[in-house]
């Protein structure tokens, strides 16, 4: 499933709504939770999971075509957690 | 970081504010996003949202696990897990806003 087809589903789940507003509805969501782990917050969806933000140290890194050792420095990575919801209704709960 | 915790009120709120559907309404567009995204996956779907990540199912197969407290041997059956891979975009962003 891509965005686009997501954004049909729930358009045709509501036909009284425009189709652009269905666009912004969906694409305001997605905006929101990378804005809120832009600010370092966590975004809790329970049953969905929950998205947070995970620090890395600096490592020394190896460029994998020459070998040769980079510097790479600290920082913040995207991480999702999967809900206990999601995961039981995966293995067929 | 300031460490708060967004939830699915505020993500509510966000479409509220945006395209102006009543609070009620808001939160019902939130959940059905959410529950189109599951099902999808527990049909093994793969979600791919352009510039957010992606979502996919992995197979893993059964494996002898341990319980690190006894140390006994616990068999671990074959099971599906979600993995999500953030795209460029929201993991350029996320680096970004957290520098300091």
């Amino acid at each position: 499933m891509i965005r686009s087809e997501l954004i049909q589903k729930i358009a045709d789940e509501n036909p009284h709504l425009y189709q652009r507003d269905v666009e912004r509805i969906v694409n305001t969501i997605f905006e929101e939770i990378i804005d809120a782990m832009a600010e370092g917050n966590r975004v809790e969806l329970r049953g969905f999971g929950a998205f947070s933000v995970k620090q890395r140290d600096a490592r020394t890194g190896r460029n994998p075509r020459t070998g040769e050792a980079v510097h790479v420095e600290a920082k913040c990575v995207p991480f999702f957690k999967t809900g206990k919801l999601l995961r039981e209704r995966l293995n067929g709960g | 970081m300031s460490g708060k915790t967004i939830t699915r009120m505020d993500l509510s709120e966000a479409v509220f504010r945006e395209v102006g559907l009543s609070r009620n309404e808001s939160a019902d567009l939130v959940e059905s996003v959410l529950q189109h995204m599951s099902d999808a996956l527990v049909r093994g779907e793969t979600v791919k949202i352009s510039s957010f990540g992606t979502f996919s199912v992995r197979e893993k197969s059964a494996r002898m696990g341990r319980n690190p407290k006894t140390g006994e041997e616990v068999p671990i059956l074959p099971r599906r897990v979600l993995s999500f891979r953030p795209s460029h975009l929201m993991k350029d962003r996320v680096a970004a806003g957290n520098r300091r």
